[in-house]
């Protein structure tokens, strides 16, 4: 028997954290919401959520000194999910804002969606299974998921593509190499489907868990 | 393939959910967070508050009402009316909304759209746009008018070049109402909605007008709409979102089927 799994949720300033800590505690995990490194201790999975620019992303990063222990984390092969422009930064590089290096976790860079009939991409589109994973175990194909971007990263290895949308052109719209997953869609304002990919995730964290290692106890950081 | 979307709007006062005609007579409808629920479990793709609370007694209501909404229905969330800053955009979406819609206060500053989207992305800056039309002269182009104030007071700004001009400010989305419709349930002013949506590239949202199923289908056809507002046809529940999604399916038109969802 073990704890409930403990998310750490990182603050970096993105906008919205009501959302997706809500999301995370209603498919049952403990949320933290981790604004510097020592609020990442005694987590088993550390989910990068994020709307606005990659710039800024990775400067909020660093001034909040999560930078390199996100890196750490990734590169000791540990869990963690990237969220829209969280999975963006994955990523070694973006186009956005000029050109910004990224975290270099994924091989690729994050180009515009410039052949799409709308820009920025917001609404309701469908994701279509690249391969069968258990991140969308009981989700019906074709399901529709909420997206709102206008850049998406090109994987230099297709391999780790797990699912993919249209919006002029086909892109990674979630990815998984080892532990490390990445959506381009925001599971948390994804009605049912989202919160299934997200149970999906913590189950996937849980099955994961090297065996002994109880989570300690939440101390008040519950969101 | 991207989906049209049905959008549910709540009127919001002293944060309670209100209706009444042209904001007389209003009657409490009951707490936004469990409207929005009902309305996110019966489809709705998006949920609008309006918040039309007198700005003197405005107090963090409206930031309450998007908390304990967001904390329970997980689609995305607009608020418009009563965000006048860059810092009172900030506390909105930290409190849970994705997008903040901008009215009388794009009009009066427009750079306001340019600044929120400088430091929150043109995601999540709506511009809405009150437009009504002008009188037609022989063999001239119809025009619209922009106005402000819930239609009360005329600005001169021509709606088409003003919608075009926002989005060069900033603005990543228009929600497009047509005062002459709005209220009267006599369809959306699908001229308008094709003549703005022809010359931006951002989603356009239809509203003002909406009697049924139908009006939903033309506004996304003819109007060239990428997402369709409503308020007091699902208010009155004289239909569901899931029979306009049905009717707009139909038509052939792209639609998330909530049946689908949850097979």
């Amino acid at each position: 028997m073990s704890g409930p799994i403990r998310v750490a949720v990182l603050d970096y300033g993105a906008a919205n954290m009501v959302s997706i800590t809500k999301a995370l505690a209603a498919v049952g995990a403990d949320v933290v919401v981790a604004a510097e490194p020592s609020e990442m201790a005694g987590v088993d999975a550390i989910v990068v959520p994020g709307v606005g620019a990659a710039g800024s992303a990775m400067e909020h990063l660093r001034e909040r000194g999560l930078l390199e222990p996100l890196r750490d984390w990734i590169r000791a092969g540990r869990p963690c999910l990237g969220i829209c422009l969280g999975f963006q930064i994955l990523f070694d590089s973006s186009d956005e804002g000029g050109g910004v290096e990224t975290l270099g976790l994924l091989a690729g860079r994050t180009v515009a969606l410039e052949e799409a009939p709308t820009l920025p991409h917001i609404g309701w589109n469908s994701v279509e299974a690249a391969r069968p994973h258990p991140l969308f175990d009981g989700v019906p194909a074709g399901s529709y998921f909420y997206f709102v971007h206008s850049f998406a990263p090109a994987p230099a290895d297709e391999s780790v593509v797990i699912a993919r949308t249209t919006h002029g052109r086909p892109f990674a719209s979630a990815v998984a190499q080892g532990s490390l997953f990445g959506l381009q869609f925001h599971p948390e304002k994804s009605s049912e489907a989202g919160l299934r990919v997200l149970s999906n995730f913590v189950g996937l964290v849980a099955a994961r868990r090297p065996p002994g290692s109880v989570a300690a106890p939440a101390a008040g950081e519950v969101a | 393939m991207l989906a049209r979307r049905v959008i549910p709007c709540l009127d919001v006062d002293k944060g309670r959910v209100v209706k009444g005609t042209k904001f007389l007579n209003l009657t409490d409808e009951g707490d936004p967070a469990e409207l929005a629920e009902r309305y996110a479990h019966e489809g709705a793709d998006e949920i609008v508050f309006l918040d039309i609370t007198a700005a003197h007694e405005r107090r963090g209501t409206m930031l309450e009402v998007v908390r304990r909404t967001a904390s329970r229905a997980f689609v995305p969330l607009t608020v418009g009316g009563g965000v006048r800053s860059v810092e009172e955009m900030r506390d909105v979406l930290r409190a849970g909304a994705d997008k903040v819609s901008f009215n009388t206060a794009a009009v009066a500053e427009p750079a306001l759209l340019t600044a929120c989207a400088k430091r929150f992305g043109s995601q999540a800056v709506v511009c809405a746009i009150d437009a009504r039309r002008l009188p037609r002269e022989d063999c001239a182009q119809q025009r619209w008018e922009v106005v402000t104030h819930g239609g009360r007071r005329r600005t001169d700004l021509d709606a088409i070049e003003w919608a075009t001009r926002a989005v060069a400010l900033g603005a990543g989305e228009l929600l497009v109402t047509s005062m002459d419709r709005d209220g009267t349930r006599s369809g959306f002013d699908t001229e308008l909605l094709a003549e703005i949506a022809t010359r931006v590239r951002v989603p356009v949202i239809a509203s003002g007008g909406a009697a049924g199923p139908a009006d939903f289908v033309t506004a996304v056809r003819d109007g060239k709409a990428d997402a369709v507002l409503a308020a007091s046809i699902f208010h009155r529940r004289m239909f569901s979102v899931a029979d306009v999604k049905a009717a707009m399916a139909a038509a052939g038109l792209p639609v998330r089927r909530i049946e689908e969802q949850t097979a």
